[in-house]
C-alpha cells in the first residue's frame, strides 16, 4: 500500500507541475496584476489598488458588459430554440441515424473556427450569396445589412456555439424514457402539454449545461465581433483584448479577466445548485 | 359478471416491418371482469393491450370501447388507462402531482382534483406519501402510485402491462391479492397482461392464452387448468405430464388408451377419437397417487428425484420404458430417491388431446 502511494505521487507529480506552471502561476500573476496600475506608456506600477475593479463599474464599461450579456443571452436563446426541435425530431430516428447526425455536427469542429467565421463574410456581405439571392428572388431591391452589426455577430456566435447546446440537449432528450411520454399521452396530455410537463422538466439540466457552454464563450469570443461586427460592437472579450494589446493597460485587462472568471464561477455554482453535474460540462 | 361487452376487438391485425405480430385477432371483454392475456414474451399480448389503449394503431380490423368504434381515436381521448410495466412515474413530480396529472390535463376543477386525488391515494394506502418523489419510494409503493394515477381517471378499462413483474416474489403475491380486491371494489374492467401463469390463475375471472398472436384458449382459470384444449396450454399452465398414447377402442362415454408401453386405461371424454389414433394425454402431477405398496392398476417405478416444497413433495418417477413422470404428493411418508414406488392414475383426471 505504501508503495502504491509513492507510485501515485511520482506519476501525478509531472501533471501537478504542469498545471501549476501553465495555469496556476499565470492566473496568480493576472490576479496580482489586477491590483496594480499602469503608467501612460503601459508600464506597470506596483502599487496595491482596487481602482481597476471600481473602473469596471464605470458607465462606459457597464454598457459594454450589458451589450455583451445581451449578445450572450440572445445567442443562448436562439441556440435553445434551434436545438429542441432538432433533438425532438432526431429522437424518433434510429440510433444509427442519431449517431451519424451527431458526428456530422462534430465534424466542422475539426476546422479552425476563425476560418469558419471568415467563411460567413462570403455569405453575409453586401454582394454576398444571401443578399444576391434575395435580390435575384425579388425579395429586396437593395442589399440588406447582414453584417458589421449585432445581427452578424449573433449569426456567427450561434453558428460557432450551437453544437455546445445541441449535444447536451440531444443527449438529454434521447435519454427520456419513452414510457413517460406514452404514460402522459395515455393520461390525456396533448403534444404541447407533453412538451411542457414532461420533456422540459426531464431535459432542463441539459439546457442549463448547454446555456453555460454557450453563454460564457458568447461574451468572450472577440474574434467573432471583430470579423462579423466590424469592430463597431464590443463584448467583454474585445474589452480584455484591447486592454492588453491596444490600450496597454494590463492591470485593467487583468481585472476584467478576473471579473469574467468570477462570473463564470458563479454561473457554474448556479448550474450545480440546479442539479447539474460537473462531468456533463467536461463531456466534450 | 355482467354481459355487457366493454371492449371488443374485431379481426384486429398488426404488422411491424411487414411481419404480422397479430393477425385477425378477435376478443370480447365484459364489463367488470378481470381478464388476463397470458403468453410468453413476444407472443403479441402487449401489442394487443397497446392497441386497446391506442398507443399502437391497428393495421386492420376494429376496436370498440363501450360500443363506440375507437379504431381511429387517439390514445389521448380513449377512456382507458394503462399501468406500465416499469410504472413510468414522472420523476420530477411528487406522488400527488403524478396522480393529479391526468385530471389536470383534462382541466378538471382544482377542488375536484384535490378530492379525487386524495381518494385515490387513500385507496392504494399511500396516505402520508403525497409529497414524496418517485425515487424516494419502494417498488411496491411506486406500483401503488401508478395504480392510483390510472384509477383516479375513473377509466372504463384499466390496462395493466406486466405490472407486477418488477416486484419481488413476496410483494408480488400480496399485490396480486390487493389488485384483485381493488378491482372488485371499483368494478372497473381490468385487462392484465403477463407471462406469469400463477398471477393469471390467481387473479383472473377469465384467461386468454396467447401464442404466436392467436388466442389458444379463452376460459376461466379452473377450466384452463383442468381442461386444457391442447398440449400448448397444458404445458404452459402449471406442471403437467404429457404422455403419448394410442386409442385402443371406444367405450361408453370415453376411450380406452394404451400408454407407457403396455398400460391400458379408460378415459372419460366427450370428444370423438378414432380407434388407432395417436394422441397425447395430460395428467397433472397432483392427480397421480403414489404409494409404497402395490395397488390395483398401479405402475411400478423408481424415484429419481425428490424435492420437498413445504406443502407437498415433488417427485420424478422413472417408469420402465424411459418415461419420467412428475408426481406431487401431500403424503407425509418419506419418499427417498432410488426407492421403488407405485403410481396410480385417476381415470377422471386424464385429459386426452389431439394436438
Amino acid at each position: 500500500m505504501k508503495n502504491n502511494k509513492i507510485f501515485k505521487t511520482i506519476f501525478t507529480l509531472p501533471i501537478l507541475v504542469y498545471t501549476f506552471i501553465l495555469i496556476v502561476l499565470p492566473l496568480l500573476y493576472i490576479l496580482f496584476l489586477s491590483f496594480c496600475t499602469s503608467d501612460s506608456y503601459g508600464g506597470i506600477i506596483y502599487e496595491f489598488t482596487f481602482s481597476n475593479y471600481i473602473k469596471i463599474f464605470d458607465l462606459t464599461y457597464l454598457k459594454i458588459l450589458f451589450k455583451s450579456a445581451l449578445i450572450g443571452v440572445i445567442t443562448t436563446i436562439i441556440c435553445i430554440l434551434i436545438s429542441y426541435p432538432f433533438a425532438l425530431i432526431l429522437r424518433r430516428k434510429s440510433a444509427h441515424i442519431q449517431n451519424l447526425v451527431t458526428k456530422l455536427i462534430m465534424i466542422p469542429f475539426l476546422t479552425n473556427s476563425l476560418i469558419r467565421t471568415y467563411g460567413w463574410i462570403i455569405l453575409l456581405r453586401k454582394n454576398g450569396i444571401i443578399n444576391n439571392g434575395l435580390i435575384m428572388g425579388g425579395l429586396t431591391s437593395s442589399p440588406l445589412n447582414l453584417m458589421y452589426n449585432r445581427f452578424g455577430i449573433v449569426v456567427g456566435m450561434v453558428y460557432t456555439l450551437l453544437p455546445f447546446m445541441l449535444l447536451p440537449i440531444c443527449s438529454s432528450v434521447f435519454e427520456i424514457n419513452n414510457d413517460l411520454i406514452e404514460a402522459a399521452k395515455d393520461l390525456g396530455a396533448k403534444p404541447l402539454q407533453i412538451f411542457r410537463k414532461i420533456i422540459i422538466p426531464e431535459t432542463i439540466s441539459g439546457v442549463f449545461n448547454g446555456s453555460l457552454m454557450v453563454f460564457i464563450p458568447a461574451i468572450g469570443y472577440f474574434f467573432i465581433t471583430d470579423i462579423l461586427g466590424g469592430g463597431k460592437i464590443m463584448i467583454i472579450g474585445n474589452l480584455i483584448k484591447n486592454q492588453f494589446l491596444t490600450a496597454r493597460n494590463w492591470p485593467f485587462g487583468s481585472a476584467i479577466s478576473i471579473f469574467l472568471i468570477i462570473i463564470t464561477f458563479l454561473l457554474v455554482k448556479l448550474y450545480k445548485r440546479l442539479g447539474g453535474k460537473m462531468d456533463d460540462l467536461g463531456g466534450f | 359478471m355482467k354481459d355487457n361487452v366493454i371492449v371488443k376487438l374485431e379481426n384486429v391485425s398488426k404488422k411491424f416491418d411487414d411481419k404480422y405480430v397479430i393477425k385477425n385477432f378477435s376478443l370480447d371483454i365484459y364489463e367488470g371482469e378481470f381478464i388476463t392475456l397470458l403468453g410468453s414474451s413476444g407472443c403479441g399480448k402487449t401489442t394487443v393491450l397497446r392497441m386497446i389503449s391506442g398507443l399502437e394503431n391497428v393495421t386492420s380490423g376494429k376496436v370498440y370501447i363501450d360500443s363506440k368504434d375507437v379504431t381511429n381515436v387517439d390514445a389521448t381521448k380513449r377512456e382507458v388507462n394503462t399501468i406500465f410495466q416499469n410504472f413510468a412515474l414522472f420523476p420530477k413530480m411528487t406522488v400527488k402531482e403524478n396522480v393529479a396529472f391526468g385530471l389536470r390535463m383534462k382541466k378538471v376543477e382544482e377542488k375536484e382534483i384535490e378530492k379525487k386525488v386524495s381518494f385515490a391515494i387513500d385507496l392504494v394506502k399511500l396516505k402520508g406519501y403525497e409529497n414524496r418523489y418517485p425515487h424516494d419510494l419502494s417498488g411496491g409503493q411506486q406500483q401503488r402510485v401508478a395504480i392510483a394515477r390510472g384509477i383516479v381517471m375513473n377509466p372504463k378499462v384499466l390496462l395493466l402491462d406486466e405490472s407486477l413483474c418488477s416486484l419481488d416474489l413476496k410483494l408480488r403475491k400480496s399485490m396480486q391479492i390487493e389488485l384483485k380486491k381493488l378491482q372488485k371494489k371499483l368494478g372497473i374492467t381490468f385487462i392484465y397482461v403477463t407471462h406469469a401463469q400463477d398471477e393469471a390463475l390467481s387473479m383472473s375471472d377469465r384467461i386468454a392464452i396467447i401464442n404466436k398472436g392467436d388466442i389458444v384458449q379463452l376460459d376461466t382459470p379452473e377450466n384452463i387448468y383442468n381442461h386444457p384444449k391442447n398440449v400448448f396450454v397444458a404445458d404452459f399452465i402449471g406442471e403437467a405430464n404429457i404422455i403419448p398414447a394410442k386409442v385402443i377402442k371406444k367405450i361408453d362415454g370415453g376411450i380406452n388408451v394404451k400408454m407407457l408401453e403396455n398400460f391400458l386405461i379408460d378415459i372419460k371424454t366427450e370428444e370423438e377419437f378414432e380407434k388407432g389414433e395417436d394422441i397425447k394425454v395430460v395428467v397433472r402431477p397432483e392427480d397421480i397417487a403414489v404409494s409404497k405398496n402395490e395397488l390395483v392398476g398401479s405402475i411400478k417405478g423408481v424415484i429419481i428425484d425428490s424435492t420437498y416444497s413445504g406443502n407437498s413433495t415433488n417427485l420424478i418417477i422413472d417408469i420402465p420404458g424411459d418415461f419420467d413422470i412428475k408426481v406431487s404428493t401431500t403424503d407425509e411418508s418419506k419418499f427417498r430417491e432410488n426407492e421403488n414406488v407405485y403410481i396410480k392414475f385417476d381415470s377422471n383426471k386424464i385429459v386426452p388431446l389431439r394436438k
